[in-house]
């Protein structure tokens, strides 16, 4: 079998594009921001597509498990490596900031997935409207228990990052956070399809089928269901910990609440249940289409709405339904053909 | 030693008494028949012996080993697998995943290798693919492999949901109404077809079925409940001529 190599060289292309331009200022900074919240978002949206659509469960706290996300990992790295009023002084010296970062986002994203663990154990007894409301609930704890926890700043939030990313820059002048993002938004790409490409992955879409048919058919339902869980909610850990570290600096726990989890649900409901490319695809349309009704001021929360309605009304499986953009347009396959594909021609 | 040995099986919804005490050995190899009139509690002995409900008292041993307390999935793992009375299969996934996915209790990779698709993960899910495109063959239904299960004929739907029953390598089949829905030609192929398939799989099949053609047709033995308690047990010449039996269906003419 003949292997492909453009995935590689289109994410490539696109990296260099993006993370060159940042570096070389073609880019401005509103542009670079505008690339960073596209790349935050798409990890949401991929991380919840695994939970709300491949499994058909009905998760809305993903913002808690961002916020668990951001604050773990921004509190490490101001802890390690600025100068801090709660932490005192560095740990590390800075330069040791460029190969701990990605670590740190790694710890951040495995806290949140310990979260995780909490709602995947109600998802066993419950489904649909009852889980919604005990992510609901898992949403509003985590935000409380931030506001209550005054060392890391309470409801005024947490701040610090900044320097953070500034001695990073100082040692080394390249768009540290924007890098990451990047590797970030491919990394959970490649999870999630690979998982759900697994046969132990395809039990995912066998619980949204049929759950009782799955447990009985071989399919170790709880497991499947820890699995997703975790991973879901330890990608949204990772998104936090990446948008903790944004160029304005802070965190608040005012920015993780139901509308920030509304925001992802919408995006996943756009591009389309179980479907990768259809989130990715809406990621990126939803963030650019914030950025152009801006002028608009309020009455984008006007317009934003107004669209979804009208989407659920003449489409409402969303941008691509459950399928992938491969499906639709076959003849991408010969660019993103995956391995999976190959197998099952070569069988026949 | 049988290969299934259930004794005392007892349940309750509630006040109501679904089953009692019930009892039955299944020895390698045969096909036994489950009858009696609506409600009397065929699908719940199913139900009880596959581990979807917990019995309120009695045991299922399968080769020796207690299977009360084991959920569904360790159950079908050990050797049993069912069908359905109203076909389940996973509607939005194509055929040949609903088979892939049977085989969920064969997988031995972990999370990591599923996400890392590493060299013993390539390895299992390429037997796996092998093995249900195999066993499509078999049902003729790999000409439909990559057909949503939704889209296929419903008698189409029947075969898929024996195959996928199949793929989690059962030792006993339990059939819940196999030929409900069938027109006489599609019930006489499938009758060929249980025999056919208990040769090549080596399987002890229990089947309910409503069709009494089907009935006295392949089972070797019968028995027949009503309320939840066995009322008769033989032969298909016995059972057809059991005054008990007669009276539980009410004298319909059903023989």
């Amino acid at each position: 079998m003949k292997k492909k190599y453009y995935p590689p060289l289109i994410v490539l292309l696109l990296f260099v594009v993006a993370i060159g331009g940042s570096w070389l200022g073609i880019f401005n900074e509103y542009w670079q921001l505008v690339l960073l919240f596209m790349g935050i978002n798409i990890i949401l949206t991929v991380s919840l597509n695994l939970i709300n659509g491949h499994m058909g469960e009905f998760s809305c706290g993903h913002a808690g498990f961002m916020a668990v996300g951001a604050y773990v990992a921004g509190i490490l790295t101001v802890w390690l490596f600025a100068d801090d009023k709660v932490f005192g002084p560095p740990v590390l010296p800075a330069a040791w900031a460029i190969p701990l970062f990605p670590v740190a986002l790694i710890l951040g994203a495995i806290a949140a997935s310990l979260v995780g663990l909490l709602i995947a154990i109600p998802s066993f007894r419950t489904r649909g409207d009852y889980l919604a409301i005990v992510t609901l609930a898992v949403n509003y704890i985590i935000k409380s228990a931030i506001e209550n926890m005054e060392f890391i700043g309470g409801p005024r939030g947490f701040v610090g990052m900044k320097r953070v990313m500034n001695n990073m820059a100082d040692v080394f002048d390249v768009p540290w956070l924007l890098i990451w993002t990047f590797v970030g938004m491919i990394v959970t790409i490649l999870i999630i399809r690979n998982f759900t490409a697994s046969t132990l992955g395809k039990g995912v879409k066998a619980i949204r089928e049929d759950e009782i048919a799955s447990e009985l058919m071989s399919v170790d339902t709880r497991r499947v269901k820890i699995i997703a869980f975790m991973l879901s909610c330890g990608l949204a850990g990772l998104a936090g910990g990446l948008f903790a570290h944004w160029p304005g600096g802070f965190i608040n726990p005012g920015t993780f609440t139901i509308l920030k989890s509304t925001e992802v649900m919408v995006m996943v409901y756009l591009g389309g249940m179980g479907s990768i490319s259809g989130s990715i695809i809406s990621a990126v349309g939803f963030t650019l289409l914030l950025e152009l009704l801006r002028p608009l001021g309020l009455f984008k929360w006007v317009v934003i709405p107004l669209l979804l309605v009208v989407m659920m009304l003449r489409r409402p499986t969303g941008i691509l339904g459950n399928k992938e953009l491969t499906d639709v347009f076959p003849r991408l396959r010969a660019f993103f053909g995956s391995e999976e594909e190959s197998y099952a021609l070569a069988s026949d | 030693m049988p290969l299934l040995q259930i004794n005392n099986l007892t349940h309750y919804f509630g006040g109501l008494r679904a089953v009692y005490d019930y009892n039955l050995t299944l020895e390698e190899g045969e096909i036994v028949g489950l009858i009696g009139p609506n409600g009397a509690g065929k699908t719940t002995i199913f139900n009880l012996v596959t581990g979807a409900y917990k019995p309120s008292e009695g045991e299922v041993r399968l080769n020796g080993d207690e299977l009360v307390g084991l959920r569904p999935h360790q159950i079908t793992a050990k050797g049993i697998a069912r069908t359905f009375q109203t076909i389940r299969l996973w509607n939005d996934l194509t055929v040949f995943d609903n088979i892939c996915i049977a085989h969920a209790a064969r997988i031995k990779y972990g999370v990591v290798d599923s996400i890392l698709h590493g060299e013993r993960y390539r390895e299992e899910e390429q037997e796996i693919k092998e093995r249900a495109m195999e066993l499509l063959a078999v049902f003729g239904l790999d000409g439909d492999a990559q057909e949503l299960a939704k889209n296929m004929p419903y008698g189409a739907q029947r075969r898929v949901e024996i195959a996928r029953a199949l793929a989690t390598e059962p030792r006993l089949l339990l059939l819940d109404e196999p030929a409900a829905g069938m027109n006489p030609g599609e019930i006489g192929e499938l009758m060929e077809f249980i025999h056919q398939i208990r040769e090549d799989f080596d399987l002890t099949i229990w089947i309910i079925e409503h069709q009494m053609r089907v009935i006295m047709n392949i089972c070797e033995r019968i028995k027949v409940i009503d309320f939840g308690q066995t009322i008769a047990e033989g032969t298909p010449e016995e059972i057809q001529n059991n005054p008990k039996v007669i009276e539980a269906y009410l004298g319909e003419e059903v023989f």
